[in-house]
């Protein structure tokens, strides 16, 4: 079993390297802090902290305004309010406006599971995905949340950091080396690619080692850069395999799911399924038993990945 | 306060009025756009374009210009207008107003025109977008010490945000209002527009907004009351705001909607609406009327 690190405590770690490393970068918060670990940058760099109070459309604006000035901002909230509270002065001032502001999403999916579906962000990636100018950036672990922050701060441009609420596996080891936008072979594979974003990761490779006991040798491919997508990762394992499941805590409308569809119904159509949040809203419980509830278990992946070869050719 | 001679006064009352037949121009060859704002807030463009922001035509990502936020977006032939004559892009190209290729989106485009310091349009964002402006600026600014800090006060850049009176329904408003008092930004000042008519009619019966005055000074703004037309008053207001310090500044400039055009004034319908022919002449007619008081 993976060793199991709080996510948000190494995103508030990454976060205070990236201060030290980056005098522009400043960090802004609607006053969960204490929620998301940004208040460890407050400590260490007060000059260059502010909260703006519980005013997730104030949080952006303000951003928007020290970026144009030539500040990095982070700007720090639950997902769901960055994606839909304040979603008109992201689309406005972040994407048409070009403002170079970073979007530092907490309690993505439904990490936050026993807050419930009010604090739940199942559509972030979806709306996030369809805003011209806009990068999305899905980190599954740990590893992965300190490898990609310092290249969401160079990014040039708006970007969508979506990040879990928990203490997750860590998949990944010093020799990760993620770009965004290219996707990261993790398991290589014959039959079938599993496709996965975030946490999904850890989930479909357990499904692949079940699927090993099935004599079905499934290869798994990590996104963590929904938008843009490297599509000719996307393409090749549809040439490469003939059959895909993606997999992602997120509604299976517009997410990870669709914009791979997207791709192989222009480039390589092949059978391709969706394991995600079955268009519903979910509800109050422990992580691990939403996540199984809600249409993404194990065993709701290895059930994909058969059916996405049973409907080969 | 500085001293400000009448021919200045009168030679920026003229270029105001000047304006308006520009935006009248604009609005009428484009048969789409938002004269009643524009016209309303020409005094107040033409005063911070003309004589009070420290700004370089040629250089418009100075890195120590006075930043211009113009919140009122619908409003923007009047900006384009002033920018235009102020040296920012050809006058000609004012022409191409809300066309096909133009830089001169229908609401400013930040990236398409240099200059255009925000995108505007969605109302009420300018206060809060200014907050995070005034905040850099701050930051960048040296720190204070007995040797420098008068001189550096001086050239210090400044934050402007010119706002509607409708759009000051918008809650984002309010956060940001709060925000600049907090953060004690004796940097920021913004100019309302109050010209007492928002789209569908009086700001009194859509969404009553007084005390206004007293809102802005329970927000913990400095807040100076003037009459948004009058160029002496707009020119000693600007320089009196600059002089407060530790909290922001808000000027509440009571003005006309549709300024200058008798039939255009206090009418909400000239809003958004475009004039046809007749119409377009009469208003010419009186604008060309209102500069022969300010050219003789």
């Amino acid at each position: 079993m993976a060793e199991l690190i709080l996510m948000r405590k190494a995103y508030g770690e990454a976060l205070v390297q990236l201060g030290r490393d980056n005098p522009d970068v400043v960090v802004l918060s609607a006053d969960v802090s204490n929620s998301d670990f940004s208040y460890m940058f407050q400590e260490a760099f007060p000059d260059r902290f502010f909260n703006v109070g519980i005013a997730e459309q104030c949080l952006i604006d303000v951003a928007v305004g020290l970026a144009y000035c030539g500040k990095i901002p982070f700007a720090n909230s639950f997902a769901f309010l960055l994606a839909t509270r304040a979603l008109e002065m992201v689309r406005t001032h972040c994407c048409y406006g070009e403002a170079n502001v970073k979007l530092m999403a907490a309690y993505g999916g439904i990490s936050d599971s026993f807050d419930g579906p009010t604090h739940h962000a199942i559509t972030d990636i979806a709306i996030m995905r369809s805003l011209p100018n806009m990068t999305v950036v899905v980190p599954s672990d740990t590893v992965a949340v300190v490898r990609l922050l310092p290249q969401v701060a160079a990014w040039r441009g708006a970007v969508y950091f979506r990040m879990n609420r928990n203490e997750v596996p860590v998949l990944f080891d010093h020799t990760y080396e993620p770009q965004i936008g290219k996707a990261v072979d993790v398991r290589p594979g014959k039959d079938v690619t599993l496709i996965a974003t975030g946490l999904m990761l850890s989930r479909c490779l357990e499904a692949a080692n079940v699927l090993v006991s099935e004599g079905i040798d499934a290869r798994v491919v990590e996104i963590h850069t929904i938008k843009p997508l490297d599509a000719d990762a996307v393409v090749r394992a549809a040439r490469e395999t003939g059959a895909l499941v993606t997999a992602e805590e997120h509604n299976i409308i517009g997410g990870l799911g669709a914009a791979v569809t997207e791709v192989v119904s222009d480039a390589y159509p092949v059978p391709v399924k969706r394991v995600g949040i079955p268009d519903r809203f979910a509800e109050t419980g422990p992580y691990a038993a939403l996540l199984d509830r809600y249409g993404m278990a194990v065993t709701d992946v290895v059930r994909a990945a058969r059916a996405a070869i049973a409907a080969k050719r | 306060m500085h001293y400000h001679s009448e021919s200045l006064i009168r030679d920026l009352s003229a270029k105001a009025q000047s304006f308006r037949i520009q935006a009248l121009k604009m609005v009428y060859n484009a048969q789409s756009g938002h004269l009643g704002g524009a016209f309303s807030v020409a005094e107040i463009l033409t005063a911070l374009f003309f004589h009070h922001l420290r700004l370089d035509p040629a250089r418009p990502d100075w890195p120590e210009r006075d930043r211009l936020l113009f919140s009122k977006g619908h409003a923007c032939a009047m900006l384009y207008t002033a920018m235009a004559y102020r040296g920012f892009f050809p006058v000609e190209e004012l022409m191409t107003f809300r066309q096909l290729d133009s830089r001169l989106q229908g609401h400013p485009d930040r990236v398409k025109l240099p200059g255009v310091e925000m995108c505007a349009g969605p109302l009420g964002q300018g206060v809060a977008i200014g907050v995070g402006m005034a905040l850099a600026l701050r930051m960048d600014q040296p720190k204070p010490s007995a040797v420098t800090a008068p001189s550096a006060r001086a050239s210090r850049a400044r934050v402007y945000v010119v706002l509607g009176d409708g759009e000051i329904n918008a809650g984002v408003v309010w956060e940001g209002a709060m925000a600049a008092a907090k953060y004690r930004l004796g940097n920021l000042t913004a100019i309302l527009d109050y010209n007492g008519v928002q789209q569908t009619g009086a700001v009194a019966d859509v969404m009553p907004m007084e005390p206004v005055v007293a809102k802005w000074e329970a927000f913990g703004w400095h807040v100076q009351e003037i009459d948004g037309h009058n160029m002496g008053e707009i020119l000693n207001a600007l320089d009196r705001a600059d002089e407060v310090h530790a909290r922001p500044s808000i000027i509440i400039a009571h003005t006309t909607k549709g300024k200058g055009v008798s039939f255009m004034e206090y009418d909400n319908r000239w809003h958004g609406m475009p004039p046809n022919q007749e119409q377009y002449e009469r208003a010419l007619a009186e604008l060309e009327e209102g500069l022969k008081a300010w050219q003789n």
